[in-house]
């Protein structure tokens, strides 16, 4: 063996970094590939191995779903796809599939002799890169080395797209990468290569998993971490190199820090001069709807890590709504997450929503509706009201949020119209999401819509009645697609969402998904593992549902509530498990989108809960706060709508209810007030 | 030409269990899977699922002593026991499980007592038969099972 199989691997990595970057796939692939099968039958185990092992892969086997976990964990690069069976006695195969994506975004492939359309339905949803029916032929195992590649490809192409500092970086060095990969993964390379006794081989997995950009999952820990270190610079000194050194987190590119970094500085600019920036930082970030979400995913994610952060730090502002939501979020991510019950904010509609198990639940449950309430609502009754468009659209989602997310939901609205829709995601996120919508608001605004109109449709589903649940959410959702991203991560949530969110309103379960994803990302920062859920199911909603979820998450005060505050996080990841997942989705990288749902789950969820919290909630969250009401004026949150929004009455109404004297009619839906007919479904 | 013979019988034991249809498709995938590396594959694997089958067809069996039934448990039992079945080819064990599992949809109680009574049978009758099958395949020898014809 060669001792420095890892140098080694490092000079052959530039040879396939040259690979990665023409996208080649070096010969020996797709042997050696690491395949990890969980199942808890023995006799299928023995047999998938033993199949596995004849097309020349590598295989880990494990029959209980927490042990394949600690596996992971403990290499994190030491596997390239999951193959996963879906009744296990230990832990539901979704779930796993879910953590999976969220922690280590790895292509999943789910197996069962259920071939009932609702399972593999299932399946998709929660981002299962394929479902393989039992029993299992071999045929059908010799091809899943197609889902690594794709995943690779699509992670690189979102790295490529997000970095768009860096791309030059990138490009030139691609090497670069691949070692900083290399020298990550060097550790289970040389493990792996050792025990495969030969270099060749060695070599393989190393361009394996140099091809394998890992993602980097902006965790609350790793982006405090990297605020830290900002901070220490100072925001103007702060460039990638020296807080990479700073940081001092094995195995992260420079590349990884200017690409959040940029964020970063969109964020806290949004922060800043939410209303004036709008436009500007929204075209920035939203650029045109053909800019990939990509990037704003990865803003997105970004964003929602530092809004996450950020929130906590600046946010006097936002203190309150932190404090309120954050109380719950914070309690369970750590994060400020605000409100992000992602459960909530999935379960906006219904408990079914609930995305992501019950994760969410405890976020947001327990935690004050109201987180809402404190934030400003800074989205203007205008703005509201544009969310409460979007809002409608979605599903009425936020609307039932309006007690929380009386901001996001007028997020929403104004995603819908893709004005601040961001800024309504911003604003019921308030103190969460950055409140970049001034920004956002247009690339928020058709996430926004996206997860506004889930939220409303899912709010309206849970009773509010606003009725704006009609609102064919789909329409307006997909309107703002994903583009958008850019801060509202929110907004390209509900792009994706849109699909999802659309049947969210309607359907609660797909909520769930969509919750699920906007889970994810309402947790903002904290929950990642929101996420799991949701990028699975989606691929393409992905940004979507990110999106849309958080929307939805903020509006739907979701019972569950815990969502939003998980968005941010889970959005952030999303964009990147999803990518993983889905492949595809990344680009949408509903990151930015998952900060605000976050933030408007949280204040969602707290209004569906309690139909006062609505008031305060739903104003922050969905546009259909508009009602002014409720919009709590969680003073710096709702500013950063103003402008996009408009409606002053709305605004203050919005922040009038913080406390719950939402009018349960009106605020309920949120949309009521507004015009939510107006939303361009 | 004794070791023909014996071949031949082997063959033919192997034939008429895939004809009276105990056996499906499957347990040809396990028969190519089966190489010089692992020259006892199939064996190996059917003595893994007797095994472990042997303890769900216990839990069944408690369970439907219950009073009154769980009709979700014993479908979880069952879908497991089912999903092996299935992986190693036992076709007529496969289509007793399904039968038995609509009976536990329906929520029929003597259904299912019924039918599991003809999982079991099946069950057993397929395990001799393996396992004579495989004893003479063993005393053909490694070299002539690798040769078997497949169907």
């Amino acid at each position: 063996m060669n001792p420095s199989i890892g140098k080694g691997s490092m000079s052959t990595a530039s040879s396939s970094v040259a690979w990665k970057a023409a996208d080649v796939v070096p010969e020996q692939f797709p042997a050696g590939l690491r395949v990890l099968v969980v199942d808890d039958d023995p006799t299928c185990l023995v047999i998938l191995e033993k199949m596995l092992r004849t097309c020349l892969y590598e295989v880990t086997k494990c029959n209980r779903a927490e042990i394949a976990l600690s596996l992971l964990r403990e290499n994190k690069n030491g596997f390239d796809i999951v193959i996963s069976d879906v009744h296990m006695p230990d832990m539901d195969g979704f779930k796993l599939l879910e953590r999976i994506g969220l922690e280590m975004d790895l292509p999943v492939i789910m197996m069962s002799a259920d071939d009932g359309k609702n399972v593999v339905m299932k399946g998709v949803t929660h981002g299962a890169c394929d479902y393989l029916i039992k029993p299992v032929r071999i045929e059908a195992l010799r091809n899943i080395w197609q889902h690594v590649v794709r995943k690779r490809k699509n992670e690189w192409k979102d790295v490529e797209q997000s970095g768009s500092v860096e791309d030059g970086d990138r490009q030139q060095k691609p090497s670069e990468d691949v070692d900083y990969s290399s020298s990550a993964n060097e550790g289970n390379w040389k493990s792996s290569k050792k025990r495969k006794d030969e270099e060749e081989d060695a070599e393989e997995r190393d361009d394996t998993s140099t091809l394998k950009k890992p993602r980097v999952v902006w965790s609350v820990e790793l982006h405090q971490q990297f605020v830290a270190a900002v901070n220490q610079l100072g925001i103007d000194k702060a460039v990638p190199k020296k807080i990479l050194e700073l940081m001092n987190v094995p195995g992260l590119t420079r590349e990884n820090v200017a690409s959040h970094l940029q964020k970063y500085r969109l964020y806290l600019r949004r922060l800043s001069g939410v209303s004036q920036h709008q436009n500007g930082l929204n075209n920035s970030f939203m650029s045109p709807q053909e800019a990939p979400f990509g990037p704003m995913s990865s803003l997105g994610g970004l964003d929602l890590q530092t809004l996450g952060v950020s929130c906590q730090l600046p946010a006097q502002s936002l203190a309150t709504l932190q404090a309120a939501g954050l109380g719950r979020s914070t309690t369970k991510s750590g994060i400020q997450m605000p409100l992000v019950d992602q459960r909530n904010i999935f379960s906006f509609e219904n408990p079914k929503l609930r995305f992501g198990e019950g994760q969410q639940q405890h976020l947001s449950n327990s935690k004050p509706i109201n987180l809402l309430h404190g934030i400003p609502t800074t989205m203007e009754p205008k703005q509201l009201a544009t969310l409460h468009q979007s809002a409608q659209s979605l599903g009425s989602l936020n609307m039932q949020v309006n007690a929380h997310g009386g901001q996001s939901s007028s997020l929403l609205m104004q995603m819908a119209q893709p004005q601040s829709r961001g800024q309504i995601l911003n604003e019921s996120t308030g103190s969460h999401v950055p409140r970049h919508p001034s920004s956002i608001g247009q690339p928020i605004m058709s996430n926004g819509i996206a997860g506004g109109v889930i939220g409303r449709n899912g709010i309206s589903d849970n009773g509010r009645g606003t009725g704006y649940n009609q609102v064919p959410p789909t329409s307006s959702m997909l309107s703002f697609p994903m583009n958008h991203t850019t801060e509202l991560t929110v907004n390209s949530f509900p792009l994706g969402s849109t699909p999802g969110i659309s049947s969210v309103a309607s359907k609660g379960s797909f909520h769930e998904e969509v919750s699920s994803e906007m889970k994810g990302s309402t947790g903002f920062l904290a929950s990642y593992d929101i996420f799991n859920d949701l990028h699975q199911h989606k691929t393409q909603d992905w940004e979507l549902q990110n999106v849309g979820l958080h929307f939805d998450a903020s509006q739907n005060a979701n019972p569950i509530q815990g969502n939003l505050e998980v968005s941010p996080s889970v959005l952030v990841h999303q964009g990147y498990s999803s990518s993983q997942r889905n492949g595809q989705n990344r680009n949408a990288s509903p990151l930015g989108r998952g900060m605000f749902s976050g933030l408007d789950g949280t204040e969602q969820r707290n209004t569906q809960n309690a139909g006062q919290h609505l008031n305060n909630n739903l104003l922050i969250d969905n546009s259909v706060r508009v009602k002014a009401e409720r919009i709590p004026d969680a003073s710096s949150q709702t500013t950063l709508f103003p402008e996009h929004f408009g409606q002053e009455d709305l605004m203050s109404a919005l922040l009038k209810q913080q406390q719950g004297g939402i009018e349960p009619a009106e605020t309920e839906f949120d949309f009521d007030g507004y015009s939510m007919d107006n939303i361009p479904v | 030409m004794e070791r023909n013979q014996m071949h031949r019988q082997v063959s033919v034991m192997r034939q008429s269990l895939f004809d009276q249809g105990y056996l499906d498709e499957q347990f040809i995938q396990l028969e190519e899977l089966q190489d010089d590396a692992n020259p006892n594959f199939v064996e190996e694997v059917v003595t893994l699922y007797y095994r472990d089958s042997s303890r769900l067809i216990l839990s069944i069996d408690q369970a439907l002593e219950r009073n009154p039934l769980d009709f979700n448990k014993l479908d979880t039992y069952m879908h497991q026991f089912k999903g092996s079945s299935t992986s190693i080819g036992a076709k007529k064990v496969k289509a007793e499980c399904t039968q038995f599992r609509e009976y536990c949809k329906a929520g029929n109680g003597e259904g299912c007592m019924r039918t599991f009574q003809q999982v079991k049978k099946e069950y057993t009758i397929l395990k001799r038969k393996l396992e004579a099958y495989f004893q003479q395949a063993r005393q053909v020898g490694p070299s002539e099972t690798a040769c078997r014809p497949r169907n």
